[in-house]
């Protein structure tokens, strides 16, 4: 082992010049060429070229006239320098507590439709930026009326962002809820 | 449960064998030292790094000389990385201004990036500099892959072997395995995930203001680069502290199933290697057949338990009690469980759903699934060679039954080869029960717990899993960044990762001196269904049974707790 010694140090020093600092390098100079958009996090701007977010990253929303985000667990929600789920497990207390508290609170705000799954469970990353359809649905009724708009417009800008499963089986149907907003404050401005 | 999600799960599972099959090939001309279509641009890089590290690549090493360039090399990797961990208040490249790390933090991410299981006691976006996930993080994923894959090259040359000596070079061995396989196939992985929405930056952050006025920080790493190797290398270690349940790490439904797959594929394609390395593609064939029956099982049995309703949400009237909890919208249950087979069959530990929050039973399969010993099929070759080992122990136990000594692959398996072999699997439940059984009873140990009850011995029981078998996810509900934890975990980590090492070169080294037989009469077929039943029989009686009582304690009583009554025990 003593004879590796030298050949082990002079490897892991060239290793991580060019694992380390090459290789990286090397991706960050070719996405930031390539996909500046992706590679700086797919950032959305208002008109004033101001950065409001990140189309792939989610963001709290409390007001009547906004689709709401899934409860989050990162920092005090949608911390997104604080990634975290909720780490509960199935029978723990805190989360049926949790879970029949924003059950509540929806019941409240969108009336006693069926309330989907992901509308009271935190997300693994804290951040998901996606609701399901379903979810979606169910508050077209509330935002639609604080706008002064028939249900079927604010429905129809949901739809428009909505996306499907990949080829149909990959993964699941949603909505992102920060474009479906910013599209609602385009096209039905609140009165 | 709908066919959607079960083609879901299938076409991922069977993806992973399908690509690595290929790729099985190409890694084996490169173990072999055989032209590739890289030589013109890698020939000369490789001849730099052993003129100036003094090696002779050609020069075929003993065991005991392998096994010692590799525990020098291994050394040497963490003892750079334990530098860099606690001195990165002071190096360039901190736009975050991170200080450097505890001495029992930095012990435990250095074993644990050195020993291939990248399990975090920290959150990566609120630890990590940039310069150490690149420079520390990033080269460590490279690197153990690599030893685990020259393991693998080591035991196959020496079944080749008639009455040889040497089992290869280690320095060869890992420095190929990285330059031809590593580095270009990660090159291209980090492009496409950073075209499909990959984060890629050296900037720390980027502030936005929140259209309701909130502002929020959205933090940014050289992303796409670590991710690539961090899946095709089996390590697991994310940048974030979600790992790729995060929508930077993994945007999309289609980023999802490129990074599921790409978790097994080389360690399916180190099967593939050694099969053509040593001429006996169908007895590798039927480890592939044994390897996938148990992870299909296990993936049916995992998406089953997961589909049942989830009290807490039945508690509180959901029509549609899906346990959504830790899971991502846009993957759902089919791409959640389909990732944790994956991530737990091998030795990967990425996750893209919080396995904390499962049905019970589902966290007790992701457990099962690792204590079966990383084999399905396991790291980049460290899988692989333990696969080796439990049908050498297959072989032995058919022996005994007929009374021949019994052969595998044309070499006897004689005491010496069946003394490491039995060292190399019950390190595991040694170390995972030993040190679970302590932290079990131990106060300071348990202040690191979130959730009580049953659960709770859960949370023990797979963070002992997930180092000792170098795999790296966790029921993260454990606050592990603290001494006591980052401490055991560490030593769990290396325990599991070098005790197999060596005892695998071991054998490695006694077969290589003997004589490759032909197959005779009373030579046990290893191709056949037969011994993939034999062979599926040696594995759940190793795996399954010594750690069923622990299982029946944790996750089995938590099953029947929540049969037995409704939500919050």
């Amino acid at each position: 082992m003593l004879r590796s010694i030298r050949p082990a140090i002079v490897m892991v020093a060239l290793f991580t010049l060019l694992l380390g600092l090459a290789y990286p390098l090397a991706v960050t100079g070719v996405a930031q060429a390539v996909f500046p958009d992706q590679a700086n996090g797919s950032l959305i701007r208002n008109a004033d070229g101001q950065v409001i977010g990140s189309a792939l990253i989610g963001q709290p929303f409390a007001g009547a006239a906004y689709l709401h985000p899934r409860p989050s667990a990162a920092g005090d929600g949608y911390d997104a320098a604080g990634s975290s789920g909720s780490n509960l497990g199935p029978l723990n207390a805190d989360l049926a507590a949790r879970v029949a508290e924003e059950a509540r609170n929806i019941r409240a705000e969108d009336g006693p439709g069926a309330i989907a799954a992901d509308a009271v469970t935190a997300s693994a990353s804290g951040l998901d930026p996606d609701i399901s359809p379903a979810y979606a649905r169910l508050q077209a009724a509330r935002i639609a009326a604080a706008r002064g708009v028939p249900v079927q417009e604010v429905q129809n800008v949901i739809d428009q962002h909505t996306d499907g499963a990949l080829l149909g089986f990959i993964g699941q149907p949603h909505v992102n809820v920060l474009l479906t907003n910013r599209a609602l404050d385009a096209r039905v401005p609140a009165s | 449960m709908t066919i959607q999600g079960w083609g879901e799960i299938a076409l991922t599972l069977g993806l992973s064998v399908l690509i690595g099959w290929p790729l099985g090939i190409y890694l084996s001309r490169v173990w072999n030292g055989e032209r590739t279509w890289l030589d013109p641009v890698l020939r000369p890089v490789e001849g730099v790094f052993y003129k100036a590290s003094g090696v002779d690549p050609t020069r075929s090493q003993g065991w005991l000389g392998y096994a010692g360039a590799l525990l020098a090399f291994n050394l040497v990797g963490f003892l750079a990385l334990y530098a860099l961990l606690r001195l990165q208040g002071g190096l360039p490249l901190n736009p975050q201004g991170f200080g450097g790390l505890s001495p029992h933090l930095a012990f435990n991410t250095a074993v644990s990036f050195v020993t291939n299981t990248n399990w975090q006691s920290y959150g990566g976006e609120t630890t990590m500099s940039t310069l150490t996930q690149m420079a520390g993080l990033t080269v460590q994923n490279f690197l153990s892959a690599a030893t685990g894959a020259a393991i693998a090259a080591a035991l196959a040359r020496a079944f080749v072997a008639n009455r040889g000596e040497g089992v290869g070079n280690f320095w060869a061995d890992m420095t190929r395995t990285t330059l031809y396989l590593l580095l270009p196939a990660s090159l291209i992985l980090a492009l496409v995930l950073a075209g499909l929405g990959v984060v890629q930056s050296l900037s720390a952050s980027v502030a936005a203001m929140g259209m309701e006025g909130g502002q929020q920080t959205l933090s940014l790493f050289p992303t796409a680069s670590q991710l690539a190797i961090k899946q095709l290398g089996v390590n697991g270690g994310g940048i974030f502290n979600v790992n790729s349940a995060h929508p930077f790490e993994n945007p999309s439904a289609l980023t999802n199933l490129i990074t599921a797959i790409s978790i097994n594929v080389l360690g399916w394609a180190a099967f593939f290697a050694f099969g053509r390395s040593v001429l006996a593609k169908k007895d590798v064939r039927a480890l592939v057949v044994a390897a996938f029956v148990l992870l299909a099982a296990c993936a049916a049995g995992l998406y089953a338990a997961e589909s049942q309703p989830a009290p807490a949400l039945v508690a509180a009237g959901i029509q549609q009690p899906v346990n959504m909890e830790g899971k991502e919208v846009r993957f759902g249950v089919p791409s959640s469980v389909a990732w944790a087979v994956q991530t737990t069959g091998a030795s990967n530990g990425s996750v893209n759903s919080m396995h904390a929050s499962y049905m019970p039973l589902s966290g007790g399969l992701q457990m099962f699934l690792m204590q079966l010993g990383e084999i399905l099929p396991g790291g980049i070759g460290s899988g692989l060679a333990i696969m080796v080992v439990m049908a050498m122990l297959a072989v032995f136990v058919a022996g005994l039954m007929v009374g021949r000594t019994p052969e595998y692959l044309g070499k006897k398996i004689e005491a010496r080869e069946i003394q490491f072999a039995m060292v190399a699997v019950l390190v595991l439940p040694l170390a995972i029960l030993g040190f679970g059984a302590v932290a079990a009873v131990f106060p300071t140990a348990l202040a690191g717990l979130l959730n009580p009850g049953p659960h709770g011995l859960s949370e023990i029981l797979y963070a002992y899993t997930s180092a000792a078998a170098n795999n790296g996810s966790a029921f993260a509900g454990l606050t592990a960044n603290a001494p006591w934890w980052n401490t055991t975990l560490g030593l769990g980590m290396l325990l599991g990762r070098f005790a197999p090492a060596v005892a695998v070169l071991a054998i490695a080294g006694s077969l290589v001196a003997k004589p490759k037989l032909a197959p005779s009469a009373g030579t046990l077929p290893t191709h056949g269904p037969l011994f993939v039943g034999l062979l599926i029989g040696v594995i759940l009686i190793l795996g399954g049974l010594q750690f069923f009582p622990a299982l029946a304690l944790g996750p089995i009583v938590e099953h029947f707790q929540m049969l037995a009554g409704p939500a919050g025990v």
